[in-house]
């Protein structure tokens, strides 16, 4: 297939088997991507292969399944690595984003930051890119500083600057925001923050699903992602980080797997990757987010990016036209990622969500984990409807339906 | 049960404009509580009268039709009434009030804010308040 042609999402969808089910006598109509992805089959069988032919302990069995598993495991490491232009031996599997900006909290942090240090954030991040450096600012005595937002939702690239001045330790930015959707320019963030001395981390939650990355180009020290919102399976994610610092840092857990040789007054530590996956190790999910990447690679990620663009162009268009729909974010949808969060006249977002459910529509409504951007917006919770490779036009028009009978009943 | 059948004329009608919604300049008991899945607010006041009775009540807070709603008609609902009744208060007292029952695991959190917000404030005064002439079975 070549690159130029268009996602065909009608064939997208017969690999994913719950999009058949009907919720309340309805068609699934799942707008909650954002908060977790649907799994193709090609993910489910990996996990039922592994668990049903070759389940194994991986990197010290001799024995045939501990070799298959291995290399099935170090396999997906490399493919993940890949996906987002990293070496396999700077990608350390995680549960998920939230535990990689921990790691980097523990094991970077705890090294390497001292009292009166300055960190910043921004004010668009999740809580996983705020609270980590608020824990890490408190038993440091270090500072933490937030990089504001434009009316448009955008960076205010101006106080990062005033803040570069003081020569922050860190800095912590989400390449594209859970809440607004704004794709940030972390390359031009990094390479200032690089030239200021600061150490910079990418929260890649809501990009690796979407949209091409490659975190050589970005030039940040660390990379963060989780797999369950690419298609994979919950539980694993990646940090990806500069080799070179990887091995300056402690580790993060003590035990098994992370050792080189233990004595009783002291260790010395594997290799990185090694170093930070300490005791058992995810095997079979780490060896279906390997599958979710081959199967992200065979749709193209460019295609991917395009689908979502389309998609959501059609839906600003189509909701803004509706009475009493606010949305947030960026007004051009080619600068944003798939989450479009929204209110509609003074109904609740949770009421929303309540109404939608009965017509077999999925959004997520609330804070979005994002508690600071909320009241930055002035809002107390949004209602937000988030695409994926699986989502149509179709499904759009079915939430505008969704919407409609809301302000029905509410008489908005 | 559908969504048109909980967002019922009357909840709407209380969310839009809330009974006894607001502060009292003078009260004996206060107590705020949230609802971190909605984000859903509650408070209440409660100026205690003669005989122990809720003489005059508010509420204020934030939140979804069914919290804010609820809330509401709870407070009317107990404007009035003995203190010692919130112990006896339910939850299907609540759903009583909501007209219905069928709101889903992660509704029912909402619609019991207001109930769980009255009897921590009525509870923690009883406490404080307690004398041992309470505690005789006999009386």
């Amino acid at each position: 297939m070549l690159e130029t042609e268009a996602l065909d999402v009608e064939q997208v969808r017969a690999d994913f088997p719950i999009l058949t089910r009907k919720v309340r006598g309805k068609r699934l109509v799942y707008l909650d991507s954002a908060a977790t992805s649907q799994k193709p089959k090609q993910v489910v069988q990996a996990l039922v292969d592994y668990y049903s032919t070759y389940n194994s302990n991986v990197h010290r069995s001799v024995h045939t399944l501990g070799e298959e598993a291995t290399a099935a495991y170090e396999a997906a490491r490399e493919r993940t690595a890949r996906f987002v232009g990293a070496s396999p031996k700077e990608l350390v599997f995680v549960r998920g984003t939230t535990e990689a900006t921990n790691l980097v909290r523990f094991a970077w942090g705890e090294r390497f930051v001292e009292k009166g240090d300055l960190l910043v954030t921004t004010l668009m991040e999740h809580h996983s890119n705020i609270v980590p450096w608020q824990l890490l600012a408190r038993s440091k005595g270090a500072r933490l500083e937030y990089v504001g937002l434009t009316e448009e939702g955008t960076l205010d690239l101006a106080k990062l600057e005033s803040l570069l001045k003081e020569s922050p330790k860190l800095v912590a930015v989400t390449h594209c925001s859970n809440v607004l959707g704004t794709i940030n320019d972390v390359e031009k963030v990094c390479s200032r923050a690089k030239s200021a001395g600061a150490a910079t981390i990418v929260d890649g939650a809501q990009s690796v699903p979407h949209m091409p990355v490659d975190v050589a180009r970005i030039g940040c020290d660390f990379y963060a992602f989780s797999g369950h919102k690419m298609l994979g399976p919950t539980g694993i994610g990646a940090l990806v980080g500069r080799k070179e610092l990887l091995e300056k840092m402690d580790p993060f857990q003590g035990g098994g797997e992370m050792i080189k040789e233990v004595f009783l007054d002291h260790s010395t530590w594997n290799e990185v990757p090694h170093k930070f996956e300490a005791g058992t190790v995810n095997i079979a999910d780490a060896i279906g987010l390997g599958a979710a990447v081959d199967y992200l690679t065979g749709l193209g990620m460019s295609k991917v990016r395009d689908h979502e663009v389309k998609l959501m162009r059609y839906a600003m268009e189509t909701l803004n036209a509706l009475k009493g729909f606010r949305s947030y974010g960026p007004s051009d949808p080619s600068t944003r990622g798939g989450v479009l969060s929204f209110n509609l006249a003074d109904i609740h977002p949770h009421d929303l969500a309540t109404i939608l459910d009965e017509e077999g529509i999925a959004i997520r409504s609330g804070h979005h984990c994002a508690q600071p951007l909320m009241r930055w917006l002035d809002v107390a919770a949004t209602s937000r409807a988030s695409f994926h490779v699986y989502n149509s036009y179709d499904d759009v028009d079915s939430l505008k339906a969704g919407l409609e009978k809301a302000g029905e009943i509410f008489k908005v | 049960m559908s969504s048109a059948d909980i967002y019922r004329e009357l909840i709407l009608e209380y969310y839009r404009n809330p009974r006894n919604f607001g502060k009292l300049d003078r009260f004996d008991i206060e107590a705020h509580d949230t609802n971190p899945l909605c984000g859903d607010e509650v408070s209440m006041q409660i100026r205690v009268g003669a005989g122990n009775t809720i003489e005059e009540i508010r509420f204020s807070g934030k939140g979804c039709a069914i919290s804010q709603a609820s809330a509401s008609m709870l407070t009317e609902l107990a404007k009035g009434k003995p203190l010692g009744w919130v112990k006896g208060l339910s939850k299907e007292d609540i759903f009583k009030l909501l007209g219905t029952s069928d709101l889903g695991p992660s509704r029912i959190k909402c619609a019991l804010l207001g109930m769980k917000v009255l009897k921590t404030g009525v509870y923690g005064y009883l406490g404080a308040h307690f004398e041992d002439s309470d505690a005789d079975p006999t009386r």
